[in-house]
């Protein structure tokens, strides 16, 4: 009994002891593209799946380590790209719904208009201001509960009032004539008696003016600058406040952080067999991603191959043209590769919004661990 | 957050309320992987309501075991994949230079 132990134990701790044989391996790896559906496109994350064949399913975290990779094809300002190799989807997934829905960041929630003259109604125009993205730290700033009262650890002021002075002109509002107020609302409220208090109340009470804490003081805070709120006629005129607060994308996607995010899985294309002559030029012309390229043989013959993989759309168009060209190519998509897309909306640059999605999914474990203690 | 289990601390439903998609179906691959894990799959009982359903089958020791285990594996996954990412981006921008900081320049034009 003691003696086939630590066998029993080497078999718990997932040795992997043989290799899947190819056809196996092919389709725990990849989604077959077929020309009427993509085929296999489940994954087997359960690790008896093979137990039969003697092979272990469980990914252990010194395999994961070794094989997890990183590689970024583009960083701009708003937007980057980067290939995540060796996660399963449902963890590429849970950073892509974090990425849209549960990342906080500034957006103008309460406006109050004291004077709109203009075509677009209060609602409206209060819908469209919310959606302004605002160039700003979520981090510096608390969230608003129910109960508190704005001041400035959750509350940033806008002011917006224009005219249009000119007769026979159209004024076009931009969002860049939202005007911060660092010392919070100038509105004052008008239920209470003006006469009995000293100091006349607004609608927020900062205890000091946001531009002189370090954060912000020579970088005011903005908007997205040409963004077009309303256009106003002779005489017309909007005068407001808008209140931004912290918030979430699944309350509203105006407090989604990015644009849009998303993935794909690398695309994978094979030739099964050589293709040569005038069906190569056939195949060039077919594929409107221009995957294929045509090379020229020692012997003065043509001969295609796969020249950009990665553009390939699995369109299909290549192998519609009956049973041989299904025969001849092989479309596929490796499933633990993520072409991972983030277009940022201005708040954070996108390679602070990848950490934080990451750090929250860390967070959301570690509730349910303390929760469990 | 709840938890069910009749007699037998092996079988287990966990009621996660204000969660969904995201965290269950990371747990539920994350509890797929341990070989002690029989069975395991989540519900969510009604569509708008925040809340999930994990259930937990194990081989010998507690599913509450084994969960807070598959949570701390997942966990360590993340700080991989942070790490790695944040090292990727210090290497790329060390050799893609670009000047202006995103963090600082906030002009989109």
């Amino acid at each position: 009994m003691s003696d086939s132990e630590p066998e029993a134990m080497a078999e718990a701790d997932g040795v992997p002891s043989t290799k899947l044989p190819p056809h196996l391996e092919l389709r725990r790896t990849r989604v077959l593209c077929k020309v009427d559906a993509p085929d296999n496109t489940d994954t087997i994350q359960y690790s008896g799946a093979y137990a039969s064949l003697g092979h272990e399913n469980s990914l252990r975290f010194a395999d994961f380590c070794k094989d997890f990779r990183v590689d970024i094809t583009r960083i701009s300002d708003d937007d980057m790209e980067l290939d995540m190799v060796g996660v399963d989807p449902s963890i590429a997934n849970a950073f892509r719904r974090i990425l849209l829905a549960e990342l906080p960041t500034m957006a103008i929630e309460k406006v109050l208009i004291a004077n709109n003259t203009s075509v677009v109604q209060d609602e409206v125009l209060a819908h469209r201001l919310g959606l302004i993205p605002i160039k700003v730290d979520p981090r510096l700033f608390d969230y608003l509960s129910e109960n508190d009262t704005p001041n400035e650890k959750n509350t940033i002021v806008f002011k917006l009032h224009v005219r249009c002075e000119e007769r026979g002109q159209r004024l076009t509002v931009k969002s860049n004539e939202l005007m911060w107020l660092p010392k919070g609302s100038e509105f004052l409220k008008t239920s209470e008696s003006l006469t009995s208090t000293s100091k006349p109340e607004t609608y927020t009470s900062f205890t000091c003016s946001q531009d002189s804490m370090p954060e912000f003081a020579g970088n005011p805070i903005r908007v997205y600058p040409d963004i077009i709120i309303s256009k106003l006629g002779f005489g017309q005129e909007i005068e407001l406040e808008a209140h931004a607060v912290k918030g979430v994308g699944k309350t509203h996607a105006k407090w989604s952080p990015v644009a849009t995010c998303w993935y794909r899985m690398l695309p994978e294309v094979e030739l099964m067999e050589e293709i040569e002559g005038e069906k190569a030029d056939v195949l060039k012309q077919k594929c409107p991603a221009k995957v294929f390229e045509i090379e020229d043989l020692a012997d003065g013959r043509k001969r295609a191959t796969v020249a950009r993989p990665r553009a390939c759309t699995l369109c299909r168009e290549c192998i519609r043209d009956g049973e041989d060209w299904e025969k001849r190519i092989s479309l596929r998509r490796v499933k633990n590769h993520f072409i991972f897309t983030i277009e940022s909306t201005g708040a954070l640059p996108p390679e602070v919004l990848f950490t934080e999605a990451v750090k929250i999914l860390e967070d959301k474990c570690e509730r349910v661990i303390s929760d469990l203690s | 957050m709840e938890h069910t289990s009749f007699g037998d601390q092996r079988n287990a439903t966990f009621s996660f309320a204000e969660e969904d998609h995201t965290l269950a179906n990371a747990l539920r691959f994350s509890l797929n992987q341990d070989p002690q894990v029989i069975f395991c799959g989540y519900s969510i009982p009604h569509p708008t309501k925040a809340q999930v359903n994990v259930r937990v089958q194990t081989t010998d020791k507690e599913a509450r075991v084994i969960l807070k285990d598959a949570c701390q594996g997942l966990m360590q996954m993340c700080q991989h994949i942070r790490g790695t990412f944040d090292k990727v981006v210090n290497d790329f921008r060390t050799k893609n230079p670009s000047g202006n900081h995103p963090s600082q320049d906030m002009d989109s034009d």
